[in-house]
């Protein structure tokens, strides 16, 4: 019976496209605005994900999340250091100031001042030069994405391409000399900013005056030493914050998550979609069992009972939902291969597949229910209506 | 062929149905026998309860009132799941309109009834063979229903009701989509496969070019049966 609840389906081409299509539609949709959402929510804590070798970030008590810079005492960076379990701890500037370019023009870049011993926190890799240069005189790593678009030069003619920021070009940051040693990436960030590197003493001059300039301390814990501990004992010893770098992930996470407008406007894509997909879902094999429902009546009349016909419409439908899941799925991932290399945030993790699977099946057992309803009550009389 | 053996018995069987607040009585206390190795038609005008009739003895449609006995079994008294095996395991039907799965072969279409049962496909296949074989359809094993004739097709009709042998074929106006020569030849093959000693047939037709096929005739009336007379002369 399984075979010919199969065979009624994809007889019918139309209906089979149509059905598959709405599914596949709801499962794009799904997928890859989910995706688009992981994706930008990844940005948002970027910076963290980039500096993976502390164990431990400390800051004012009063940061939300990353980008909300409460700058400390250098002093501080001396108190941590002696908090018991602590293995070291680096400053760490990170501040938002404004490059002058060979054009005059001005643009806001990111600038993060790393240990100048160290140079713990740099970027996680390298295109061109290497991170120890950053001890040569005035030195900077730009991020590549910035070299190539925000900070890029002016073309010589009109219609030109710009010229791509290289090593050895020079930039203004609040009136000091930046000579770029080096080209790196890093994780994109959510507002797209370039990215420049350079020592915690050069960030401090570039920096407007400013009594305080810490924006964090890093720290890693001594071996073997529980973070979850050694956070509350750096608390308890500094007044400042200290969390684990996925604590301050969740932190800033859950901060873009109350106070923007990012979760609704992609909570209503993906609602759309889930809406949309279910309409045409079940509406279009909801008409398939009403134009089916003679058959279904005279395999009734026939001795198929209503477990037989649940069971025949439960296959359809769950047929239908794998191959619109999995194309809509492909069809996503397809979108985020094609914009890989683009500022589109796409990221498509399993557990997104899990979620965009649950919300076909969700699709297909309503889109199955309101037919499976229709059959289980019709009167198998109604095969002598001609 | 005809024996004594009873194979349907209604005994003041009523029905009514409602449209919206109006009680319709599509049944008004039916009294008919009909009994094993027969062809017994049905016959009279739309609307006066032939189908309801053949309804309520194929088990698809509860009366209201009065006894309904066929194999002597009291059908209505039923669960519906057993009454649902009943069915698929006893009778046989023959639709006006055919009611043969357009997405399926001829052959899958035969088929059904003994899936429904449990038979294997294999097992399921051979048979549906064997009775196409019988309806003169042998050729068309594996072509779609649209592309035959409306004749072919209720013969496919005709073999899917007898492929699980059941002990009542009920027919709805199996000839009135078709014309005569095919309605004569539809019949001539029901009455040649269908009808044998432990078998009854009953069919429903307002088609007077095939009364002289039946055995017997049952005219009904405003949901009545008002005159049954028997047949001699076949064909």
């Amino acid at each position: 019976m399984y075979r010919i609840a199969l065979k009624m389906l994809v007889g019918d081409r139309g209906k089979y496209l149509g059905i598959i299509m709405g599914l596949t539609f709801a499962s794009l949709l799904i997928t890859q605005q989910s995706s688009i959402f992981t994706g930008l929510m990844t940005r948002t804590y970027g910076a963290i994900t980039d500096i993976s070798q502390p164990d431990i970030w400390v800051m004012d008590p009063k940061v939300q999340f990353i980008d909300d810079i409460k700058p400390l005492q250098d002093t501080q960076l001396f108190r941590v250091r002696g908090v018991e379990g602590v293995e070291w701890a680096v400053p760490l500037y990170k501040g938002l100031l404004k490059a002058r370019l060979e054009d005059g023009n001005f643009q806001l870049c990111v600038v993060i001042g790393l240990d100048d011993t160290t140079l713990i926190g740099g970027p996680p890799r390298m295109i061109q030069g290497s991170l120890s240069d950053l001890r040569q005189q005035d030195a900077i790593i730009v991020n590549d994405v910035g070299a190539n678009t925000l900070l890029a030069k002016r073309p010589q003619k009109k219609g030109d391409k710009p010229i791509p920021l290289q090593i050895g070009d020079t930039l203004e940051i609040n009136d000091r000399r930046a000579v770029v040693v080096g080209l790196c990436k890093v994780s994109r960030t959510f507002q797209s900013q370039p990215v420049i590197y350079t020592t915690y003493t050069r960030a401090t001059t570039f920096a407007p005056r400013e009594r305080k300039l810490l924006s964090f301390v890093l720290v890693k814990a001594k071996e073997g030493e529980d973070l979850k501990s050694l956070c509350e004992r750096i608390r308890q010893k500094t007044g400042l914050a200290a969390y684990t770098a996925q604590e301050f992930k969740d932190l800033t996470y859950d901060y873009y998550m109350k106070n923007t407008g990012i979760p609704i406007n992609f909570g209503i894509a993906v609602a759309l979609g889930f809406i949309i997909g279910t309409a045409i879902a079940g509406q279009t094999f909801y008409n398939f069992t009403l134009e089916n429902l003679r058959y279904f009546g005279t395999l009734k009349a026939m001795g198929a009972t209503n477990g037989v016909l649940l069971r025949m419409i439960l296959l359809q439908a769950l047929m239908v939902g794998a191959l619109g899941y999995g194309l809509g799925v492909g069809g996503a991932s397809l979108f985020g291969y094609l914009f890989r290399e683009t500022e589109l945030s796409f990221r498509l993790t399993r557990e997104l597949l899990f979620v965009s699977a649950g919300a076909i099946m969700i699709i297909v057992i309503l889109s199955a229910l309101i037919s499976i309803r229709r059959v289980i009550r019709l009167e198998p009389a109604i095969v002598f209506k001609a | 062929m005809r024996n004594n053996e009873i194979a349907v018995s209604c005994k003041g069987v009523t029905k009514s149905f409602f449209t919206g607040s109006t009680e319709v009585l599509a049944l008004r206390g039916v009294d008919l026998d009909v009994r094993m190795g027969e062809l017994l038609m049905l016959v009279g005008p739309s609307g006066c309860g032939k189908t309801t009739l053949i309804s309520v003895i194929a088990g698809i449609l509860n009366h209201d009132e009065g006894e309904c006995l066929v194999f002597g079994q009291n059908i209505k008294a039923m669960q519906e799941t057993e009454k649902t095996y009943y069915r698929g395991l006893n009778i046989g039907f023959v639709f006006q309109a055919y009611n043969l799965i357009p997405t399926l072969s001829v052959l899958e279409n035969v088929a059904i009834p003994l899936l429904i049962l449990g038979k294997s496909r294999a097992q399921a296949h051979s048979r549906a063979k064997e009775l196409l074989v019988r309806v003169g359809l042998e050729d068309k094993l594996n072509v779609f229903p649209a592309e035959l004739s409306g004749g072919q097709q209720q013969r496919v009709a005709i073999a899917r009701a007898l492929v699980h042998s059941p002990k009542l074929i009920v027919c709805d106006e199996p000839t009135s989509a078709l014309d005569g020569d095919t309605g004569r030849l539809v019949m001539e093959v029901l009455r040649e496969t269908a009808l044998s000693e432990d078998r009854a047939l009953i069919i429903v037709t307002h088609d007077n070019r095939i009364f002289n096929f039946a055995d017997r005739i049952a005219r009904m009336d405003d949901g009545r049966i008002v005159l049954v007379e028997a047949q001699v002369a076949h064909p």
